[in-house]
């Protein structure tokens, strides 16, 4: 069996839609190690890949006024059980262009990966994108996950990314995202994940409201179990009139795991306003009585409650 | 045997007898009945329930609460649950992630959730796919926790002021849902201080100042409950009835 072979494995036991890589119409970049294994393109997009030592490149960009109809499928991943993967993505969406990428990675294996990610992301004037990236990973914990994006979004553009690592172990992740938002730009950063075991979670997000009435929402979700340990800082800064900003983090917190958040949000300019909002602690109470007054065993209304603030 | 005796139940918040809450209530529901408990706010309605329920934090000092016949003791809120008891608070709590669908179908996966949503007066193409959260308004979640506990079909349904936070328009939709617990043979515990609400009981009890002081035809306890016969209600010597 090829690697091509075992990456599309593992990426439809993930959940991974699989016809998709098989539509012409719709684009798709897959790497396993440092090999990239299939690419295509659609009109509109230009994907330039190449391998490197320890991983790939990519320049991506979308054509000024390219609306892509189907989302970009793109999987990342090591199979086997040690290994460094690094991406390194550029993302340019000219003016007026949007597109939807939906990312993959793939660690089934792993007992000592690092997958580490740099992206840079333009988003140009009145362009769109969406980001969504999905983590699969075994169950040892021996994976280390470090992506970072710098972002920069020009007037009247929109970002948004969506980071969920909900399945397996998370082993150790340190996720960086930072974003400038220019003149009536809109971003949302949501992140989901579930630590176990002794899983390391550090996540930072930073969002820059430059631009006169742009708009920022960090949004983060995280349940951690056994002896795991996470902190999350979400930093907005409200930098021009009109700029509204919100920071809301949630976390759940069993057994000995401990939790820290960190907003930070500072205003520079008056007509600015950023608000933030954290909650860290056990399952709510009320919640679990709720539940439980519809019959639910306490273990099922802890899974439910944890499932859904993850979902 | 009545389905909920209540026996010379007496719960302080603390240790302290100045934080009595419950003084001494009795008082019993029937099986298949609608049992409405009137009275003003702080009078201990809410307390009762969360009594009933095993909320925690809430077991009497003395007395007993039975059910079916037996104690009800420290089990916890669960076990009650699937003895045929179940609750729909107040303010129900908001949950991220899950859909009015999935809510509904917690515990039976085959429910008809447009049917419910219909008799609560939501339309099921609108809110079946919609979070329990808080993007519903207070009326909206309260109408899915009515719905949602229907589908249990519970031989006990305490409904805590089913109505508040209901306008007015509406009042008759909560009334079509109380009534359904009752045809689907549940007996509702329906807590209110609206005389109106409580007249489609089948019985109905007052209670002022942690005691029932009076039960029986739900239009003569209204009656006794507008007067503000009780002392306390009005201010005089309290003198139970």
């Amino acid at each position: 069996m090829s690697e091509l072979d075992d990456i599309m494995r593992a990426f439809g036991e993930a959940g991974g839609h699989q016809g998709a890589l098989a539509d012409v119409n719709t684009a798709h970049l897959v790497a396993s190690g440092h090999s990239i294994l299939s690419s295509h393109s659609v009109e509109g997009l230009d994907v330039q890949a190449r391998e490197t030592q320890d991983g790939i490149s990519a320049k991506v960009t979308v054509r000024a006024g390219v609306k892509l109809k189907n989302p970009v499928h793109m999987c990342f991943g090591v199979l086997h059980q040690e290994g460094t993967q690094r991406i390194e993505m550029d993302v340019r969406l000219e003016e007026g262009s949007s597109a939807q990428f939906i990312a993959h990675c793939i660690f089934p294996k792993a007992e000592k990966v690092r997958h580490i990610m740099d992206a840079t992301v333009a988003i140009g004037e009145g362009a769109e994108m969406r980001y969504s990236e999905t983590h699969y990973h075994g169950l040892s914990g021996g994976v280390e996950v470090v992506p970072k994006a710098m972002v920069t979004i020009s007037r009247g553009g929109r970002y948004f990314t969506d980071f969920t690592l909900t399945t397996g172990r998370v082993g150790k992740l340190d996720l960086d995202y930072t974003v400038d938002v220019g003149e009536d730009a809109v971003t949302e950063l949501v992140a989901r994940v579930f630590g176990h075991g002794r899983d390391g979670i550090h996540i930072r997000d930073k969002v820059l409201l430059t631009g006169k009435n742009a708009r920022g929402l960090i949004k983060t979700r995280v349940a951690i179990e056994d002896d795991a340990v996470a902190e999350v800082t979400g930093i907005t800064e409200g930098n021009a009139a009109g700029a509204r900003g919100h920071v809301d983090c949630m976390e759940i917190v069993k057994d000995r795991a401990v939790a820290r958040a960190i907003p930070i949000v500072q205003v520079n300019d008056p007509g600015a306003k950023v608000t933030h909002e954290a909650a860290i602690g056990s399952v709510d109470k009320r919640q679990m009585e709720t539940l439980m007054a519809h019959g639910l065993l306490p273990e099922e209304a802890v899974d439910i409650i944890v499932r859904g603030i993850l979902r | 045997m009545s389905l909920l005796e209540i026996k010379d139940v007496i719960y302080e918040a603390d240790a302290k007898r100045s934080s009595r809450i419950l003084d001494g209530l009795s008082f019993s529901v029937e099986a298949g009945e609608i049992h409405a408990l009137l009275g003003t706010n702080g009078t201990g309605k809410s307390t009762l329930a969360y009594l009933i329920m095993g909320c925690e934090g809430y077991h009497p000092v003395s007395g007993d609460i039975l059910f079916e016949g037996s104690r009800l003791g420290h089990r916890p809120i669960h076990e009650r649950a699937r003895l045929g008891i179940t609750m729909a608070w107040q303010e129900p709590v908001r949950f991220e992630g899950i859909t009015v669908n999935d809510y509904l179908t917690l515990r039976n996966k085959d429910a008809d959730t447009a049917e419910l949503l219909a008799l609560v007066g939501l339309n099921p193409a609108l809110y079946g796919l919609r979070m329990v959260d808080r993007a519903l308004s207070g009326g909206e979640r309260k109408r899915i926790e009515l719905a949602s506990i229907l589908v249990l079909r519970p031989k006990l349904a305490i409904l805590d002021e089913p109505d508040s936070g209901i306008d007015m328009l509406s009042t008759k939709d909560i009334i079509n849902v109380i009534t359904a617990f009752k045809q689907n043979g549940s007996a509702v515990l329906l807590i209110t201080h609206r005389e109106e609400i409580a007249m489609i009981a089948d019985r109905s009890s007052q209670m002022c100042n942690g005691r029932v002081i009076c039960s029986g035809d739900p239009a003569k306890v209204a009656e006794h409950y507008k007067a503000r016969h009780c002392g306390v209600c009005s201010g005089l010597e309290c003198h139970y009835v």
